[in-house]
């Protein structure tokens, strides 16, 4: 099976001309001393020669009047280069990176880290203090990276959602 | 008209705003257009119009074509986006091109489909049938290489691959058109033979 596929390979470049002249030559000789490798050769041969031969599709013959028509209302647009300026994209993302690192700093700031962590939890239910959990220095560590890993997963899951639809289309 | 002229000739002429020189542009890329726009859109009608609207972006978005690419390579990223802003908007049904569920769904809505496919015998036909039984990936490659003639490089660089990749990816798109057109097309072939 995979001396197949390699035979397929290699006579696919050799149609195509994208090998060497050391390369064509040595196909060259196989095809004339090797039934196997000329049977493929005349198969994909053939292959090729349908798909060379099928043209395009044409639109309609009102097709370019449309166009025409169409483009009629409209102006060329600027050159984006133009009228975007680099230092405005740059600047933007500055202060993304700036609001990131400082709320990271932030959250670090707010670590008390010679704190021990609170292990006296009640048992008794209705006397639970939630707000003794969020206060609690790895409560806030834990919550921090959680938003990080939140952000991370946001940026994942659109990517994978417009992935997925290209390859549906 | 523009015949005879370069693509960056008629495009410094429409940049000088010479807005009809752009119907040479539109004239030689229109069928190329067309049938990439077929590859997403299934259908005839749909592809027109949504050819037509690469065109118009095309034309507004010409001062941002650099000439550092073939002209070609640039409209097929108009192509591409146009085409799928084109299927979002109309919410298309998007069909898995699984070739069980295409006739399945091809016998369901018009049963007649079978029967055209023995008669339509020239190889054109035949051979845009047996493409969109390919998954869009296989579809695109070949089309790019056969109809649009583009380079194994030129493709790279549409696709955003490695040329190598490209050239793998279109070894195995050959050989997934060939596996259909000989389970769904043996009598067009051996004609064709």
């Amino acid at each position: 099976m995979e001396t197949q596929k390699h035979i397929e390979e290699h006579l696919w470049d050799y149609i195509d001309g994208t090998i060497s002249s050391e390369e064509k030559t040595i196909i060259e000789q196989l095809l004339l001393s090797n039934t196997e490798w000329k049977n493929k050769y005349l198969e994909l041969l053939e292959t090729h020669r349908i798909l060379q031969s099928s043209g395009l599709e044409a639109p309609s013959l009102r097709f370019t009047k449309n166009v025409m028509e169409g483009i009629s209302k409209y102006h060329i647009a600027p050159a984006t280069k133009t009228y975007i300026n680099k230092r405005i994209i740059w600047g933007i993302g500055f202060f993304f990176i700036a609001i990131f690192v400082g709320f990271l700093v932030y959250g670090f700031g707010q670590i008390d880290w010679t704190a021990k962590g609170d292990n006296n939890l009640s048992i008794d239910l209705s006397r639970l203090d939630i707000n003794k959990f969020f206060n609690n220095t790895y409560i806030n560590i834990f919550m921090m990276i959680n938003v990080v890993l939140g952000l991370f997963l946001l940026d994942n899951y659109f990517s994978h959602k417009r992935k997925s639809f290209q390859k549906k289309v | 008209m523009s015949t005879g002229l370069s693509d960056n000739e008629i495009i410094g002429k429409v940049l000088r705003g010479d807005q009809q020189a752009y119907a040479g542009l539109v004239e030689r890329y229109q069928n190329y257009v067309f049938t990439l726009a077929m590859r997403f859109t299934k259908n005839r009608e749909d592809a027109e119009e949504a050819s037509q609207d690469i065109f118009i972006k095309a034309y507004r978005s010409l001062a941002d074509f650099r000439g550092a690419s073939k002209f070609s390579t640039w409209l097929y990223t108009i192509v591409n986006t146009t085409c799928i802003t084109f299927l979002r908007k109309r919410k298309l049904e998007t069909y898995s091109l699984d070739h069980e569920k295409i006739f399945e769904m091809a016998d369901s809505k018009d049963s007649g489909f079978r029967a055209n496919l023995v008669e339509q015998k020239s190889r054109t036909n035949m051979v845009n049938e047996a493409i969109t039984l390919l998954g869009h990936d296989d579809a695109e490659i070949i089309t790019l290489f056969y109809k649009a003639e583009q380079s194994l490089e030129e493709i790279g660089k549409i696709l955003g691959l490695d040329p190598k990749t490209a050239k793998v990816r279109l070894h195995r798109a050959r050989q997934r058109l060939k596996e259909k057109m000989e389970t769904y097309f043996a009598e067009e072939v051996k004609d064709l033979n």
